[in-house]
Formats: C-alpha cells, structure tokens, sequence
C-alpha cells in the first residue's frame, strides 16, 4: 500500500468534513506551503513528525560513470528531512512487532 | 515555519472555513503520513517527494562514556527522498543568487 496525495483528500472528506473540492485543494495546499517556505529558504518543524531542512552543497568532483570522464557537480541546495524523535520511536516499535 | 504557522497560512488560503478546519487537516494529514511508515507504507506526493523505511542492519556500538561495547539491533528509519519540482524550485533560488 502506498499513501497518495488521493487518499489524503478522502480522508479529510471523511474525517474533517471539507467536501471534496475543498479535500483535493487542502491536500495540494498543505504541500504547496511546505514547497514555498522551503524554496524561500526557510525549514520547516512540524513538531511530532519532522523537519525538513537545507543544506547547501559546495561544487565537487564527479565523473561520467559511463564514460569515465570528469565533470564537476554543481554547487547545489538539497533539502533533507529529519523524523521527529516521536516518529522514529514508533517506527522502531513497529518493527519490533508491537505494532500501536 | 512551524505547525502553527502552517495551520494558519493554510486557513488564510480557506477563508471558508473556521480556523479549526486547517488545524484539523494538518493534524489528519500528518497522523496519516506517520501511520503510513509505522505500518511500513510509503507515502508518494507527486512534485513533493516520497517517504519510506530504510533498513539499518545490527551493529557494534560503543558506549562513548565507558567505552564499553554495545550491541544495537537492526532496525527501521524513515526516509525522504525531494520529488524533481521540490529539487528544482529549492535549488534555483540558489542559482538565482
């Protein structure tokens, strides 16, 4: 099973009560905040899941796995995400078969 | 940017709604991404990116005070890989500079 942005709107139709115009928009939107902020340059914390940071990354040495050759890989700014102390934790748990 | 702040772009965006709704859907959206990956699913946002579990086997540890060795057991770590228009509108406000 694999969690989409579809059934995230059901569910806010569902649970929430948004109807379903409102559900898709939430969903696209929720997203489209966390999008935005970060391409301002800004993290985000969302306390008991996680935080998406930046990192800017200088230029280094690459190479063409094909060919050989070298190529410099641009300076670049990635994001990463941290899970929040409370997300691994219950994962850990999961695995251990205790499940919640 | 906060869960707060979240919470309060997104009922700006739903004048709507009451404000409670965007407090609601946050929280629903992000119990129904950490159920996902407690029960070992992945979560696939189109131009966001996907989360998934990956495997640390066992290892070896040390105990950084006493130096004592200590055995940690394998287990299961979210993951987040940027989805392609996350990369790209992240890092072009890097080029851009």
């Amino acid at each position: 099973m694999t969690l989409t942005k579809a059934e995230l709107a059901d569910l806010l139709f569902e649970k929430v009560g948004l109807n379903k115009r409102e559900a898709k928009d939430m969903v696209e939107a929720f997203f489209e905040e966390i999008r935005n902020t970060l391409e301002q340059g800004d993290s985000v914390k969302l306390s008991g899941f996680g935080n998406f940071q930046l990192r800017d990354k200088p230029q280094r040495p690459g190479r063409n796995p094909k060919t050989g050759e070298e190529i410099p890989i641009t300076a670049r700014r990635v994001v990463t995400f941290h899970a929040s102390q409370k997300l691994k934790g219950e994962v850990e748990l999961y695995y251990n078969g205790t499940k919640l | 940017m906060t869960k707060s702040d979240l919470v309060a772009r997104l009922a700006e965006r739903f004048p709507q709604l009451v404000a409670k709704d965007a407090d609601f859907a946050v929280k629903m959206i992000l119990d129904a991404m950490s159920e996902a990956l407690v029960k070992g699913d992945r979560i696939e946002i189109r131009g966001f990116g996907s989360f998934s579990l990956n495997y640390r086997p066992p290892r070896v540890g040390r105990n950084p005070k006493s130096g004592d060795k200590v055995d940690v057991p394998e287990k299961w770590v979210p993951h987040f890989k940027a989805g392609k228009e996350l990369r790209e509108r992240v890092d072009s406000a890097l080029q851009a500079v």
